[in-house]
């Protein structure tokens, strides 16, 4: 389970560029739930995720992961048991390192980094097995440099890379907005199979309103460095793209004039 | 040209060649433009000249001044990681400090060996080919180096290390400490360049305390010409192949010397080497284009 309490994350504090990107935020996330997260731009999302996997230390508040305080632990530390994806598929794959390279560093994860082989047959077996399993034919590539895949490949090798090892959390930074309609649609397809694969607990990023309400079991809102909307359940099945925007508007007090040019309806 | 000028540019070009692997390691591996090495193949010169005259196994020097090495190279990862100087500056600080250590470790500029035995005196091959005793000690100590790094590039600690300079967010979000990588790189590619020097200084009968200026563009001269004439894409071609960039190195400077350049004018033809070999493939993209243009 991971608790976030009283999180608040001020950039450039005490300057005249202060900005307020979280503004003591409380947030409860149970085992196995897939939450995914909507706001405009500025809204706060990425910044909470990367509160969440440490990149940067927090104004305030703290952050429990399964009963253990995280909130001071250093970024690589957290990276045990967090999993990450982000929006560019460049920073998750080293380019120079072949495909089974790549994955070996995901598989070793956990263990000490020791002057053992990185790669042996016990691994390229397990690799091998996990690339068939996400049908792009990359089993066939091991010896592939990464840097020659398409975006959508690299994507999903970094989706695989992140959760080959099961994280207890997944963090999802619009890790399809990158790429072509069609390969985004097969990487969401292969993010909900492999999280329902897992029960991994997961928090998704997006822009699309569609898919913040199709995928998950619970939805959070934010807005100016609040959580505005949580929903869930059946709540969250009812809810559509226009009745969510209209609980925006009354939410939202400063009032945006134009709230469809914030959240893309395509 | 001479038997005796090959064979002088092989073998120093194999020594050298290690000092070369040592840039590799920070400027290709690690993406850490690293200038400690001018300081640090002074040092192991000095360490092992130095132990030499005070009657230590001229073998057991070179255990010492690639450790010397290391600790130079931790240095700079020290300045770097932990004070946040920048690679470049970090290196400077290291190389300039270097220069004063170096002359308190010699105790004067200047350590001449040719009244003590170096490793190039205690070994000899033990069948009638006398004459090539350095060549084969050289190679094996070559190929032990070859050896070590392409089998650590293999380990899980390589592997970080390789990917610590492709992309290391990466790294990071797989729960390494990048700042560790660092280090170990930077203490790695100083103990090969100290070694290097510890071998210089052996083979040429003398320690110098300018010996390592320039040092840098020389290694980058022999990764580049490596890179382009053996290839930069499998590995482990690459550091075979960085040797065989540092021979043909060594190899052009010989020659320039035999067609009546002198000696002092060799930096500026190092330096003239690097700029033709990093701007060849600048011009040919500028030539290609304007081509290209004319073509539509």
């Amino acid at each position: 389970m991971l608790k976030l309490i009283n999180v608040s994350k001020t950039f450039n504090q005490n300057t005249v560029n202060e900005t307020k990107a979280l503004k003591g935020i409380d947030l409860k996330v149970q085992n196995n739930d897939f939450i995914t997260i909507v706001g405009g731009n500025g809204a706060g999302k990425s910044t909470l995720l990367n509160s969440i996997a440490g990149v940067f230390g927090l104004s305030k508040g703290k952050i429990i992961l399964s009963s253990n305080d995280i909130t001071d632990m250093p970024e690589y530390k957290r990276a045990k048991f967090i999993g990450r994806v982000f929006q560019d598929p460049l920073m998750g794959t080293s380019p120079d390192m072949t495909i089974e390279e790549n994955l070996s560093l995901a598989l070793n994860k956990n263990s000490k980094l020791t002057l053992k082989w990185a790669l042996n047959n016990k691994k390229r077996k397990i690799i091998k097995q996990n690339l068939s399993e996400i049908d792009l034919g990359l089993e066939n590539r091991l010896d592939t440099k990464v840097k020659l895949l398409s975006g959508g490949q690299r994507q999903a090798l970094t989706l695989l890379m992140a959760t080959i090892i099961e994280p207890e959390l997944l963090l999802l930074d619009e890790h399809t907005a990158a790429l072509d309609p069609a390969t985004a649609i097969k990487i969401k397809d292969l993010t909900q199979q492999i999280i329902s694969n897992h029960n991994i607990t997961t928090l998704m990023i997006t822009h699309d309103m569609k898919d913040a309400l199709k995928f998950g079991n619970r939805m959070l809102m934010m807005n100016h460095g609040d959580i505005i909307i949580d929903i869930n359940g059946k709540t969250k099945e009812k809810m559509t793209i226009d009745h969510l925007l209209k609980i925006f508007q009354k939410k939202n007090k400063q009032g945006f004039y134009n709230d469809r040019s914030i959240l893309s309806l395509a | 040209m001479s038997l005796g000028f090959l064979i002088t540019s092989l073998e120093q070009g194999l020594i050298y060649g290690i000092m070369a692997i040592g840039v590799y390691i920070t400027f290709r591996v690690l993406d850490f433009a690293d200038l400690t090495v001018d300081g640090s193949i002074t040092l192991g010169a000095a360490v092992s000249s130095k132990m030499i005259i005070m009657g230590y196994n001229p073998f057991l020097t070179l255990i010492f001044a690639t450790i010397a090495g290391g600790i130079s190279g931790s240095f700079t990862g020290f300045l770097n990681t932990k004070l946040k100087i920048a690679p470049l500056l970090s290196g400077i600080l290291t190389m300039t400090s270097l220069f004063s250590i170096n002359l308190r470790i010699m105790g004067r500029p200047n350590i001449p060996l040719l009244s003590d035995d170096t490793i190039f005196d205690i070994f000899n091959v033990p069948f009638s080919l006398s004459a090539s005793s350095e060549l084969i000690l050289i190679l094996i100590v070559v190929l032990l180096v070859l050896i070590t790094l392409i089998l650590f590039l293999k380990t899980k600690l390589g592997f970080a290390l390789r990917a610590t300079g492709d992309n290391p967010a990466m790294v990071r979000s797989m729960a390494i400490n990048t700042k560790s990588i660092k280090m170990i790189g930077l203490i790695i590619a100083n103990s090969f360049v100290a070694l290097s020097g510890a071998l210089i200084c052996q083979y040429q009968g003398f320690a110098d305390i300018s010996m390592g200026i320039g040092t840098i563009i020389a290694g980058l001269a022999s990764v580049i010409i490596g890179e382009v004439i053996f290839g930069s894409e499998k590995l482990y071609f690459v550091i075979p192949g960085i040797i065989g960039g540092s021979i043909l190195y060594r190899g052009s400077i010989s020659f320039a010397l035999m067609s009546g350049f002198a000696a002092s004018d060799l930096k500026l033809l190092t330096a003239l080497i690097v700029i033709v070999f990093l701007s060849t493939p600048k011009i040919k993209s500028a030539v290609g284009g304007k081509f290209n243009v004319k073509a539509n």
